[in-house]
């Protein structure tokens, strides 16, 4: 039998896990405040601004983004399969694409600054 | 000592006279403090000596008595009757053909143990002149919780992806190739990742960890796999994009 090529979308959906245990739930909780008027010192917009001109602060903000959506879609691909939607491939391809489709948007806003 | 009246609602299966299964509706006296094993023997001992089921130890460890109660998988001998209310619902273990009532076939699970070499393979034979074979506390605790496994298969029977593809080599018998995986004394990992690295091996499991939440000796067979996913990962990266550092 010959041993699967999974590891290529399970690193990354491993990846964007641990980044979406550790990261999301502070950018929830900072946008959220943020929202509510209350921008924490530091985290201002031109500070923001700033960070994510930068070649570092793209690559942050790029592999955050990339790896959360595609450690979702991921997720979302293996929940339809436990729920019994069997149409595998469908449900990946779409799933995937839209991954990929969000961190290519994120690509362009972020070489646009 | 108090007494309760129990109703038990249990699956019937006779391959010799039956088409299909059917529920059979037991009423029986029992003690407060007893299992669901103790009120089906008390069934088996006075109303209906037909009935169907395995048990042997009755403390957990032989692993025999595992059937759906109340739908969940549970050993009889662990599920005690004063945490369930109204009529007690007992099925045969699910995802496994039923031979006989309670009794479950497990030559499914039987045969993929056999696959994944539970077992040391030693990298030399060593000769009984040698003497033991030491291990230091921190490399038996690499292995330690994932040996304590029984057999009883509650996991395949909580198992959502086993029953929906029964090629999944499952939990038990992955978590028993991580154990020997993890073993000093051991070498046979790279036989065990011909079965375990495979779509039908780890990659099947989508860690729903329902494996480790019904586990009776507490092993958390999901852990295992996790780890299994991360080392074959590695592997494969190595294969692929380091050729070289495989070897």
């Amino acid at each position: 039998m010959a041993k699967s090529h999974k590891p290529v979308v399970w690193f990354p959906f491993a990846a964007g896990g641990t980044v979406i245990a550790f990261c999301i739930p502070v950018i929830v909780l900072l946008t959220s405040m943020a929202a509510l008027g209350h921008v924490p010192d530091g985290l201002g917009y031109e500070r923001m601004h700033a960070f994510a001109a930068g070649a570092l602060g793209k690559l942050v903000i790029f592999s955050v983004v990339a790896l959360s959506l595609w450690s979702s879609a991921h997720r979302l691909r293996c929940t339809c399969f436990d729920f019994g939607l069997r149409a595998d491939k469908v449900v990946a391809t779409v799933l995937y694409l839209a991954a990929v489709a969000g961190s290519v948007a994120t690509a362009v806003y972020l070489l646009r600054i | 000592m108090k007494q309760r009246l129990v109703q038990l609602e249990v699956l019937r299966y006779n391959p010799d006279t039956d088409s299909e299964a059917s529920f059979q509706r037991y009423e029986v006296v029992c003690q407060d403090e007893w299992v669901v094993l103790d009120a089906l023997n008390k069934v088996k001992e006075s109303i209906d000596p037909t009935l169907n089921y395995r048990w042997s130890c009755h403390m957990a460890v032989c692993g025999s008595c595992g059937m759906m109660i109340n739908g969940e998988p549970k050993l009889a001998c662990h599920a005690f009757l004063r945490d369930y209310e109204g009529v007690i619902r007992i099925e045969p273990l699910a995802h496994f053909p039923i031979e006989r009532d309670l009794v479950t076939a497990p030559d499914d699970f039987m045969e993929k143990l056999k696959r994944v070499k539970p077992y040391l393979i030693p990298q030399q034979k060593r000769s009984l002149d040698e003497g033991e074979n030491r291990q230091t506390p921190a490399q038996l605790m690499k292995f330690r919780q994932y040996s304590m496994c029984i057999n009883c298969m509650l996991c395949y029977a909580a198992c959502p992806e086993y029953g929906l593809t029964p090629k999944f080599i499952g939990p038990a018998a992955l978590t028993l190739a991580h154990r020997y995986n993890q073993d000093s004394r051991d070498a046979g990992r790279a036989e065990r990742q011909e079965v375990a690295a495979t779509h039908e091996g780890v990659w099947e499991c989508t860690f729903v960890g329902a494996c480790s939440e019904v586990c009776p000796a507490h092993v958390d067979p999901a852990s295992a796999l996790q780890q299994m996913k991360i080392s074959s990962s590695i592997d494969w990266l190595k294969e692929h994009l380091m050729p070289w550092g495989s070897k």
